[in-house]
């Protein structure tokens, strides 16, 4: 097990898939579908495998050595002359507690997602195409420690969706798909100015003791390898780390989305298919607070601790902003994009209390919500799929109609909203648990329990509008599931009560990294300070 | 006399071209009607001269030197070895584009006059690439520049290209009329033509640097008119949309990238005090030199992107999207640094592979349903689905996203400036790469999203077309995720003779 090198498969089966597809001819639809269903089935079949290896007492963060499944090949390897060094870039994959929740959580909503795919007729090829695509750069971001690969799947992610928005979503599309498109954009130039600053700030030495420019996360991470002279080293008087890390932020904000640099979401999601609505709030988001874990955090810790309050505060907004515009929405798959914006608030809010609890709380809240949220997307899009509408008002008594539907709609509502019993409480309580310990922001920590309020109050009263009330005549041929809908509805069902009942499932993974890098970022401000005055 | 005759060995690239030129007006003449053999005699010629490039690649040497001096009238380099490769990379692709073109079937009997004047163009570029004496700069540009002129308005099929060569030549004959006013001025305050002996001159006397100032400036605006910078750009967009594609493409990666060596060696030669040793320049203290660029830099990339979001023709876009690719090329030349002319080399690999490639597929598409308005490329994704998502391929390429090649010459550039400690042109340089993105994205909604109003039969390529498009293809993708003979290449090549 050792030396397979399982993650190479995982990340790349997609693509051999891809490939398959595009050499089939155009009417095999059927084959088309199922070959996409096997390839992302073994994927999760894979990354369970993966569990079953996976050594829970490893940290990783920011310990070479305590990674697993590392596969570590040189990539790029270019000769110095006199004026300018040895250029190298590693193909370095290698996970660690969090990133492998993330794996399992993708593999997860990426095979509901193409279940939810079932129904696409437009040029289905190009369809499966581009959905494999998407899903080789999603899991390429999750298992990558070199960022030079990172950023090449962060950007590889762009066009497969611009796509799938743009061909097959709703009738804005094409504005939505743009808007999306133009938003991760920005946000990578800030990703890449910050990716080659720290490439020129910080050395690695390799194994025959020289030394060369890295893009290397973990090395990076190591304040000695850092240059006197370097643009982003701490060493150095005017540092411009300060900026880099804002910068930095920005760019992983966007993808959150945080306030106010998330209004593409709403329009995309709406426009969306509901299959890739599923994968952009179910996955996607995540990307944006893993990158700030991976990334942002371990290599800036002293600005971390310096800037912790204002993550803090703009999740606080996040999840106040988000539930209040959720209020607002008359649309019912707006609502739920805006629920999204409020739950990715508390992920920030556990981030920011740079405590155990809370970062655990934070990165479970990015599983269950990936969970919740596509369980949701699916929901909306089930029920758009009879009707052709979303307007929440439209609807009314569908308790009735559909009470198998209601009766998953209500599991994942109650999720939602946090209740007791259900994976979304466990997560939201320990990042109230975190951030309230840590007394700089528990001030923001208290404002932001309105937010479990405000979340049950939208929630609530769309479940009132929607399937409660009596039933309109319109409606009265409406079909309760299929077996399809049936597929995508229980594993999540499952994978939700059982989260909420026992979470060590998921947590026994990441304790160890988790507090390898609480500890990671505790520890940080010595090393900085001895550094900087010697 | 035996100056000029050791000389000879060092040019044989031009002599063979030179030689070519005539062989094809001899054929031409002797054939009559009969053309077919133009074009193999063409690809011949080409094979010839890039084996001359390839075997004098590694010379250094000045040639066609005067008895009292050390310098040359031309400096034999790997740098310029490497542009005349390109060259002779981009005219043997131009040549296949000619004999697949719809435009220059039609007006077959000027094939002789047409191949005749390419091979003008290219004694002009390869003299330009190696001048190291202003009059021969001045020379070499006017030799490019008529046989472009004619070229551009070959078919003298519709209006638009005999308006196309007429702008031209009007805006062509006025900057290099400004040009020879600043080869004067320098003349007049050092006395000799000589590029290197003028840096000699310009460490060494008391000049007034405003006066130098001025005298770069105007010869800048030959270069520049050359390379399509602002505000030197005018003619580009309507010459582009004009001229036969087969020359357009031509015009946009050769003639560039000979005007592109040609100011690398006439700045890295005339202004530069000396090289430290981490490969950074130390430009003479007399002219502001990196400001002025600077800014030229930044006008031009942001008036291209700008002005290119706006077109409806694919042909003006690809001209105003090389207008701001000139914009970032100059960046690589703004970093004063032997990894910033490095940066550059690679990225004009790649830029000529993906423009050249763009072009094809415009051409190709054009062949079939008569027209480059982006209105009729709506729904093309289904009827052909090979060309389009090529064109796709080769958008995404010059947006600069990975894993295309794109992002490689674009992370180069950054590199190379970031290390120079300018972080600020490289964040302008990089928003306009997001404005970019909206017109290059552009194309590829209305090929894949949009559907069309006419029915158009579905079409392929020929399959020599398509190997064609293979060799421009798959350079694309593949220098996007494995560079290292690129760079390796490029490092190979980067002597230039002087400093």
């Amino acid at each position: 097990m050792e030396n397979f090198p399982i993650l190479s498969l995982l990340i790349f089966l997609p693509i051999i898939g891809m490939v398959l597809i595009l050499a089939l001819p155009k009417d095999k639809d059927k084959t088309i579908k199922w070959l996409t269903l096997v390839i992302t089935g073994i994927q999760v079949i894979l990354a369970v495998i993966i569990l079953f290896f996976f050594n829970f007492s490893l940290g990783g963060i920011n310990d070479p050595s305590s990674f697993q499944f590392v596969e570590k090949l040189r990539w790029i390897e270019i000769s110095g002359l006199a004026w300018v060094g040895k250029i190298k870039i590693d193909y370095f994959l290698g996970i660690d507690g969090i990133s492998v929740v993330l794996i399992l959580l993708t593999t997860i909503v990426t095979f509901i997602a193409t279940l939810a795919s079932w129904n696409i007729s437009k040029s289905l090829k190009g369809y499966f195409a581009l959905f494999l695509l998407l899903d080789t750069a999603m899991l390429g971001v999750f298992v990558s420690l070199d960022f030079f690969l990172f950023y090449v799947f962060w950007e590889l992610m762009l066009l497969p969706m611009y796509f799938l928005i743009g061909v097959w979503g709703g009738p804005r599309r094409e504005y939505a798909a743009i808007k999306f498109f133009l938003y991760t954009l920005l946000g990578s130039i800030f990703i890449l100015l910050v990716m080659i600053g720290l490439y020129f700030s910080a050395t690695e030495t390799l194994v025959d003791g020289s030394k060369v420019f890295t893009f290397n996360l973990l090395a990076l991470m190591d304040p000695a390898n850092y240059n006197v002279t370097g643009i982003l080293s701490p060493l150095n008087p005017n540092n411009l780390r300060f900026i880099a890390y804002i910068a930095l932020f920005i760019g992983f904000a966007i993808k959150i989305p945080m306030f106010p640099f998330h209004t593409w979401l709403p329009d995309a999601h709406v426009e969306a298919p509901t299959a890739i609505s599923v994968i952009l709030a179910g996955i996607l988001l995540k990307m944006g607070t893993y990158g700030i874990l991976r990334i942002s955090f371990p290599i800036f810790p002293e600005i971390t601790q310096q800037l912790a309050w204002y993550i803090g505060l703009f999740g606080l907004i996040n999840i106040i902003y988000g539930a209040l515009a959720a209020m607002a929405q008359k649309d019912f798959k707006r609502l739920i994009a805006y629920s999204s914006v409020s739950h990715m608030g508390y992920v920030l809010l556990g981030m920011a209390s740079l405590s155990t609890a809370g970062i655990t709380g934070a990165v479970l809240q990015m599983f269950n919500h990936g969970i919740i949220t596509a369980m949701l997307f699916i929901i909306v899009g089930i029920i758009y799929d009879r009707t052709h509408t979303r307007e929440i008002n439209a609807f009314g008594g569908l308790a009735n109609q559909m009470p198998v539907y209601t009766g998953f709609v209500m599991v994942a509502f109650f999720a939602a909203i946090g209740l007791p019993g259900l994976s979304g409480f466990i997560s939201e309580v320990l990042v109230f648990v975190g951030a309230f310990g840590n007394e700089l922001i528990r001030v923001l920590t208290i404002i932001a329990t309105l937010g479990i309020l405000l979340g049950a109050g939208y929630m609530l009263w769309a479940f009132q509008r929607i399937y409660l009330g009596t039933l309109k005549d319109k409606w009265k041929e409406l079909t309760d599931l299929t077996f399809i809908e049936y597929c995508m509805l229980v594993p999540l069902t499952i994978i939700i009560i059982v989260l909420g009942v026992y979470p060590s499932v998921i947590l026994q993974f990441m304790s160890a990294s988790v507090n390898a890098i609480v500890k990671f970022m505790a520890n940080a401000n010595i090393i900085h300070s001895s550094i900087s005055t010697f | 006399m035996n100056q000029i005759v050791d000389s000879l060995q060092y040019i044989k690239p031009e002599i063979s071209a030179a030689i070519f030129l005539v062989v094809i007006v001899i054929v031409d003449l002797v054939m009559g009607k009969n053309k077919k053999y133009l074009s193999p005699i063409m690809i011949i010629g080409l094979l010839v001269t890039g084996f001359f490039i390839i075997d004098q690649f590694k010379f250094s040497s000045f040639a066609f030197m005067s008895e009292n001096n050390k310098y040359g009238l031309l400096s034999i380099d790997s740098f310029g070895s490497f542009f005349k490769l390109l060259i002779v990379f981009s005219s043997i692709i131009i040549v296949f584009f000619t004999i697949s073109s719809d435009e220059i079937k039609k007006a077959k009997e000027r094939l002789g006059e047409y191949y005749t004047l390419i091979w003008g163009m290219i004694l002009g570029m390869f003299f330009m690439i190696i001048a190291a004496d202003l009059i021969v700069i001045y020379l070499a540009i006017e030799l490019l520049s008529l046989s472009s002129y004619v070229l551009a308005g070959i078919t003298k099929d519709t209006l638009r290209n005999s308006e196309a060569s007429l702008k031209y030549v009007i805006y062509g004959g006025v900057s290099s009329g400004i040009m020879l006013f600043g080869i004067s001025i320098l003349y007049g305050i050092t006395g000799t033509t000589n590029i290197y002996e003028i840096n000699g001159l310009l460490q060494s006397q008391q000049i007034q640097g405003l006066i130098v100032t001025l005298s770069a400036i105007l010869i800048f605006a030959g270069i520049g008119f050359k390379i399509s910078v602002a505000p030197f750009h005018f003619w580009t967009p309507d010459v582009y949309e004009g001229a036969p594609i087969t020359i357009t493409a031509y015009l946009s990666v050769a003639s560039k990238a000979a005007g592109f060596a040609l100011l690398f060696r006439f700045t890295k030669i005339t202004f530069i005090d000396s090289i430290n040793a981490d490969g950074s320049w130390n430009i003479i203290s007399l002219i502001d030199w990196r400001s002025f660029l600077i800014i030229i830099s930044i006008l031009t990339m942001t008036l291209g992107n700008f002005a290119a979001l706006w077109q409806n023709n694919m042909k003006r876009l690809l001209a105003y999207s090389s207008i701001a690719h000139a914009g970032y090329l100059l960046l690589g030349l703004i970093a004063f640094s032997n990894e910033g002319m490095m940066a550059v080399m690679i990225y004009f690999v790649i830029y000529a592979i993906m423009n050249l490639g763009a072009f094809f597929v415009v051409m190709l598409i054009a062949n079939k349903i008569g027209s480059e308005e982006l209105d009729d490329y709506k729904g093309l994704g289904k009827t052909a689905p090979v060309l389009t998502v090529s064109l796709g391929i080769f958008m995404i390429s010059l947006i600069g996203l990975p894993p295309t090649a794109g992002f490689i010459g674009k992370l180069y550039l950054f590199l190379a400036l970031i290390n120079s400690n300018m972080i600020l042109i490289a964040f302008i340089a990089l928003l306009n790469t997001v404005v970019s993105v909206y017109y290059y994205v552009r194309v590829l909604k209305y090929l894949f999203i949009d559907s069309s109003e006419k029915e158009i039969a579905p079409f392929g390529v020929t399959i020599p077309n398509l190997i064609l498009l293979l060799i421009l293809v798959i350079p694309t993708l593949i220098l996007g995720v494995y560079f290292t003979p690129l760079v390796e290449f490029a490092k190979y090549s980067i002597t230039l003779l002087g400093f």
